[in-house]
């Protein structure tokens, strides 16, 4: 398999081409992805998550050249959201990652969220193994946080950095618990601004509340000036306990399957729906299930049934 | 959505400090169902050739408003060559004088789009040129 042999053999043209294909969902990717995932599962995943605007992607460009220092190579994802109105997107990170370019060791790669949640999951995770068995040691993650896609996506990382900034109104209070509980680090950027030890406070009594086991581990709190490169030698080094810790206790096993698991139960979903749509006359079916559900000649429940059957 | 969305790197090298154009730009093609990969003021020939191959782009837009483009532009057809990217069609705009746009479409430039440009212009034209 050509493209396989020039990917592993470091060929970024590939690679940036099996990007498109996956994103594309194109059936020849699938393939491809195949032999790949035998070879991945050495990178560590890192999500970053959090609300527009707090830093994230001046910090993961930070963070990229903090781990490039330590030797690793590094990929990102840059996720920006696409209009639901044009289908059209602006992916911006790139301007605030400048520092990284020139290094044949950094990735970048922007991807808009397209359609639907689920597509964006399964190509978020799909280019993650690509990127993964390319041979990038840390893959980085940027994704907007604003709710379920988010978790979905950080979900796939084993280590998640949820991003707060000060001065972005009410934001400590607009933090989400569920946001909050799936942050493994929390970080509030510019801690040059004004009441960034407010943020710090109310996330530390929001984490005690959260966390009422004696026995867990406390959410690490880093706090960064990523214009300035400040707090960021911590915070990768936040990152790397992590990872050892996830390690040690086990947790590793327990996220990888668990991702698995998501990862199976997802295509098994939509290749049924798929392999239903695709036979013949499943479009038809669909069709006729509907306008007999809007006429009220069958519940929508027994339609399925039907159709299943 | 059955087509899929065509992807723009959307680049201003050179040394002048205005992106209001390039962004006007962006704005437009997103508005037109693009996917435009914005990255900035001051992109070298080589950080644009290095991006338009990451983000497997279909176009890349560049503009221009420095008189550099004589020298920027051979400078990044040659990169983009080099890198296996022929495929991309390149289009510039911004402030170009007539007696260089020969030149310009001689290196392979897709399009020259002058200043006052419709958007719907600039949108027709790169639809046109990926169809191909
Ligand atoms: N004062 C200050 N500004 C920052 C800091 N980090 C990022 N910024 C600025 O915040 C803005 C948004 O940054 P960006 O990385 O694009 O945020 P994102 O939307 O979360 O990816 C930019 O203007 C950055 O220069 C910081 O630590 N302190
Ligand atoms: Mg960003």
């Amino acid at each position: 398999m050509d493209l396989v042999d020039s990917l592993l053999s470091g060929n970024r043209r590939a690679l940036a081409r099996l990007i498109t294909q996956i994103e594309n969902d194109l059936p020849v990717a699938r393939n491809v992805l195949a032999t790949l995932y035998m070879r991945a599962g050495r990178a560590h995943l890192v999500g970053v998550t959090g609300a527009p605007g707090t830093g994230k992607s001046t910090l993961v460009n930070e963070l990229a050249r903090a781990f490039r220092q330590s030797g690793r190579t590094v990929a990102i994802i840059a996720i920006d959201p696409t209009s639901p109105f044009t289908g059209g997107a602006i992916l911006g990170d790139r301007i605030r990652m400048r520092d990284l370019s020139g290094d044949s060791g950094v990735f970048i790669r922007s991807m808009a969220t397209r359609g639907s949640l689920g597509g964006l999951a399964r190509a978020t995770a799909d280019v993650a193994t690509a990127l993964d068995a390319a041979g990038f040691d840390v893959v980085l993650i940027e994704t907007v946080g604003a709710g379920q896609s988010e978790v979905d996506i950080a979900q796939l990382a084993h280590t998640v950095l949820v991003v707060e900034a000060p001065g972005l109104g009410d934001d400590v209070q607009a933090i989400k618990a569920g946001i909050l509980e799936i942050a493994d680090v929390l970080v509030v950027n510019k801690a040059d601004q004004p009441n960034a030890d407010i943020t710090v406070r109310a996330l530390r009594g929001m984490l005690a509340l959260s966390q009422p086991e004696s026995g867990a581990r406390p959410t690490p709190i880093c706090e960064t000036v990523a214009t300035e490169g400040k707090g960021i030698a911590e915070l990768a080094a936040a990152i790397d306990d992590h990872r050892s810790h996830l390690n040690a206790s086990g947790g590793m096993i327990e996220r990888t399957r668990a991702r698995i698991r998501r990862q199976i139960e997802t295509m098994l979903r939509e290749q049924l729906y798929a392999r239903f749509i695709s036979r013949n006359g499943g479009h038809a079916e669909l069709d006729a299930a509907v306008e007999a559900v809007m006429d009220r000649r069958v519940d929508p429940y027994s339609a399925v049934e039907e159709m299943i059957k | 959505m059955t087509t899929l969305p065509i992807r723009v790197l959307v680049a201003k090298p050179g040394l002048d400090g205005h992106d209001r154009g390039a962004k006007v730009i962006a704005r437009a093609l997103r508005d037109a169902g693009m996917e435009v990969i914005y990255t900035g003021l001051r992109q070298t020939p080589e950080m644009i050739a290095e991006a338009a191959l990451q983000e497997d782009v279909d176009v890349i837009g560049l503009s221009i408003l420095s008189g550099a483009h004589n020298a920027l532009a051979p400078r990044i057809m040659e990169l983009l060559k080099t890198g296996g990217l022929s495929d991309v069609k390149v289009f510039m705009g911004g402030i170009i004088p007539d007696e260089d746009i020969p030149m310009l479409r001689s290196l392979g430039i897709a399009g020259v789009f002058g200043p006052g440009t419709s958007t719907e212009t600039i949108v027709r034209a790169i639809r046109e040129a990926v169809k191909e």
